[in-house]
């Protein structure tokens, strides 16, 4: 059974196949980055990045619903929490 | 065991791994490609049957409602946890923000911040609010909007204090509201056992139009409890760690 429906918005597919494919490549690029990234504030900057990369990627492959929760918990939630967490442990240093 | 030997035994165990994770990779579905009947019996009969358009939310909250149910009281029992090991310890004592803004080598918090969070705070409630009252009628939902919902409470927080932020948000309100939430989902579906039916049916009228806000049963009031519960835990998560940060420092 084909999923193909055809509406005013429906693009044409290889338009959606390069979308896919250059969102996934951004995404393996971000996570990459996240992990590469050595210094706990521009890491987090990074990861909320790349948050907002994986809403598109979900956005991309027919998930909206998934997209919303992602935009708002990967990309704004986590890194706040993250953000006062480290903020919390270098007072603790200093 | 020398370095050699367990080199071995990692590069052993690690093509192990390496070729079962192919295997399975190899007997995936095509990209795209859903095997299942479940989705397509879902699609057909989720709107005659709930009077939802969002399908997800019909899933969410009707079909699935009791694993839904479940991961709300994970963030639950989350909020709980954090206020719980977050709490005042003995011999910590809370210091005003306005002491603490002293031996702080942070700028203050520019106009251009403090204009933009506050000009944004409004259209978020809005936002939050529309997500979490829809989730019959599009892919939104009371936990996105709920999410939603605390993120205005925390630009309140970066327009204005810390003080400002615990005024809009007291903890005894959001713990209440938080609780209200949680057994608001769960006494609708206990309300559904009462009736003789079982646990989470809906059994509310649909209405006519499918996909207004006042269609769907109690896939509508369901999402607005998770909208309150959500939006309470997250606030109640943020506003410890910002007392924590910013308010509790260790006893002398």
């Amino acid at each position: 059974m084909s999923l193909a429906v055809h509406t005013p918005y429906t693009v044409p597919a290889g338009f959606m196949d390069a979308l896919q494919v250059t969102i996934l490549v951004l995404a393996a690029v971000g996570a990459t980055a996240v992990v590469l990234i050595r210094r706990p504030v521009h890491q987090v900057l990074a990861l909320s990045g790349y948050g907002m990369l994986l809403a598109v990627l979900f956005l991309a492959v027919q998930a909206p619903d998934v997209t919303l929760s992602e935009l708002t918990v990967g990309a704004v939630a986590l890194p706040v929490v993250l953000l006062l967490t480290l903020a919390k442990v270098r007072k603790g240093e200093e | 065991m020398t370095a050699a030997q367990r080199r071995w035994v990692f590069l052993a165990a690690a093509a192990g791994l390496a070729a079962f994770y192919l295997w399975g990779l190899l007997g995936l579905p095509g990209f795209g490609r859903y095997p299942g009947p479940y989705g397509f019996v879902i699609l057909r009969l989720a709107v005659r049957q709930t009077s939802a358009t969002g399908i997800v939310s019909a899933v969410n909250f009707d079909y699935r409602g009791f694993d839904t149910l479940g991961e709300e009281f994970i963030l639950f029992a989350a909020a709980a946890g954090t206020g719980i090991v977050l709490r005042r310890l003995r011999g910590e004592r809370e210091r005003p923000a306005v002491d603490e803004a002293a031996d702080r080598d942070v700028p203050p918090t520019s106009g251009a911040v403090r204009m933009a969070a506050l000009a944004c705070t409004g259209p978020v409630v809005v936002m939050g609010w529309w997500l979490t009252s829809h989730a019959q009628a599009n892919p939104s939902g009371g936990f996105q909007g709920g999410v939603v919902v605390a993120t205005a409470f925390i630009l309140v927080y970066l327009s204005g204090e810390f003080i400002v932020f615990k005024r809009f948000s007291p903890v005894h309100l959001t713990d209440a509201v938080e609780a209200v939430g949680a057994g608001g989902f769960a006494a609708i579906g206990v309300a559904a056992v009462a009736m003789g039916l079982a646990y989470l049916t809906n059994y509310l009228p649909k209405g006519q139009v499918a996909g207004a806000v006042s269609s769907s049963g109690t896939i509508a009031l369901i999402s607005f409890f998770v909208g309150l519960e959500v939006a309470a835990a997250f606030i109640l998560i943020a506003g410890e760690l910002l007392e924590q940060t910013l308010l509790i420092r260790r006893g002398s």
